[in-house]
């Protein structure tokens, strides 16, 4: 039985089986309309995250199973202080996949020793989010045709945002992989991930404006620059409007740059650009539901 | 010059930073075992200049030699029995290790199930780092 904690769990020969079987289900709904039929998804959230739950949600009805779960720890036996470890052996009598979010770092590795079901880690905390990485990964394969030999700009809060570690992480085990740190000083990509990069030689480069790479960007992912994490306003104020994307500064980007983003977006990307065909941050949602579905087949070893 | 007599049967873990013996000591839980031990510090070492020492009587299973191998892989266990040293012992450095340090990540679920081992994994054994196994929280070797 497999579990899915981190993104890198699947190998990369792993993630092109899963993400063929993303893009036929893409391709072919009304095929997988019945896959998981009789099968039961339990969405075990003990923070809420609604799109998240209801992307998983989403997945297992399109394959024509059921879902039951919890959207808030206070919902839960967690009020009461039961354990994840016993929270999750009840689970595995009531369901046949587990999708756990929790705000503590490794909670879903611990349910994950106990369970007779496969669980997915849904998000634990500022430590992983793996179906995210996998939704941009997904997102970028299948509209740019390939996850090597792409100079990728990473924008905003690379120093706090878990999801840009992660797709670092996996996207430096493709070939070719060059990578633009965009961030003020304040919120820089740890060195843990530079000294990464320069372990695997792997080029990258820091700037401090959006403006000045653009035009050799393939992607564009965007991340929110949070005013909590200054440490006074006037930095904020100075800093903010250099990670706003908007038409006027997209002018300088090349004519197939795909601009991603985790979502939700606040006001780092101006409305004007959602119309901008290179804008796929809402198309990104809608692979994120082909992603968790082909993982949900995946992990229950269903065979369509 | 201090002289400190043979032990029949058990371990001389020789080579220990200077300092370090009684880390050692409460690592490998000695305060549990019914035994004799010595410690002895700051012993003059051509090699390190300064060196701790420990002897051991005990029986030679009685050890986690795991736990040594985390905490310095340059240490030399000398196995000795009917007081001669039968084996010298290359330390390695773990795999795992399980309730020998422990997390000290608000964030990581081990700081609320107060059950939960604390596991950390040797995830870069070039660097001798250890990473939770729940949280990957990196161990600060000044903590030991």
């Amino acid at each position: 039985m497999r579990h899915l904690m981190n993104p890198l769990d699947f190998s990369v020969q792993e993630l092109d089986r899963l993400f063929d079987l993303a893009n036929d289900i893409e391709n072919n709904m009304p095929k997988y309309a019945h896959a998981c039929a009789g099968k039961k998804l339990a969405t075990c959230f003990y923070e809420p995250s609604t799109r998240t739950r209801l992307s998983f949600e989403a997945a297992m009805l399109n394959l024509g199973g059921s879902v039951l779960g919890f959207s808030d720890a206070n919902s839960s036996s967690a009020a009461k202080g039961e354990s994840v470890s016993d929270t999750i052996r009840i689970i595995s009598c009531y369901a046949d996949i587990c999708a756990m979010r929790h705000p503590k770092e490794g909670a879903p590795m611990v349910a994950a020793e106990k369970s007779r079901i496969p669980v997915i880690n849904a998000g634990d905390g500022g430590h992983q989010h793996p179906t995210q990485t996998l939704t941009d990964l997904l997102t970028i394969r299948s509209l740019r045709g390939r996850l090597d030999h792409l100079t990728i700009g990473l924008c905003g809060d690379l120093k706090f945002g878990r999801t840009v570690h992660s797709l670092i992480n996996a996207l430096s085990r493709y070939e070719g992989m060059r990578f633009i740190f965009i961030s003020p000083d304040e919120l820089r990509i740890p060195d843990y991930i530079t000294e990464m990069l320069r372990d695997k030689q792997i080029p990258y480069e820091e700037v401090i404006r959006l403006e000045e790479k653009m035009p050799e960007l393939d992607i564009l992912y965007m991340t929110r620059v949070q005013k909590e994490r200054f440490f006074n306003e006037e930095d904020y104020i100075r800093l903010k409007d250099f990670y706003i994307l908007n038409k006027k500064k997209l002018r300088k980007a090349p004519e197939n740059m795909l601009i991603l983003h985790p979502l939700p977006r606040v006001n780092e990307i101006s409305v004007d650009v959602d119309d901008d065909p290179r804008a796929v941050y809402f198309k990104q949602a809608q692979y994120g539901v082909y992603v968790r579905m082909a993982l949900i087949l995946t992990l229950l070893n269903i065979q369509v | 010059m201090l002289n400190v007599g043979k032990i029949e049967e058990g371990f001389v873990l020789d080579h220990i930073q200077a300092g370090m013996a009684m880390s050692i000591y409460h690592h490998l839980q000695l305060d549990k075992l019914d035994c004799t031990v010595a410690i002895i510090k700051n012993a003059r070492s051509d090699k390190m200049e300064k060196k701790d020492i420990l002897k051991v009587e005990c029986d030679i299973d009685m050890l986690d030699l795991d736990v040594l191998g985390f905490i310095d892989h340059n240490i030399t266990v000398n196995v000795i029995k009917n007081g001669e040293i039968v084996e010298k012992k290359k330390l390695h450095l773990p795999k795992q290790i399980r309730n020998v340090i422990y997390c000290r990540n608000p964030r990581c679920i081990t700081s609320v199930e107060q059950e939960l081992p604390h596991v950390f994994v040797l995830a870069d054994p070039r660097l001798g780092i250890y990473r939770c196994k729940y949280c990957e929280e990196k161990f600060d070797r000044r903590n030991l």
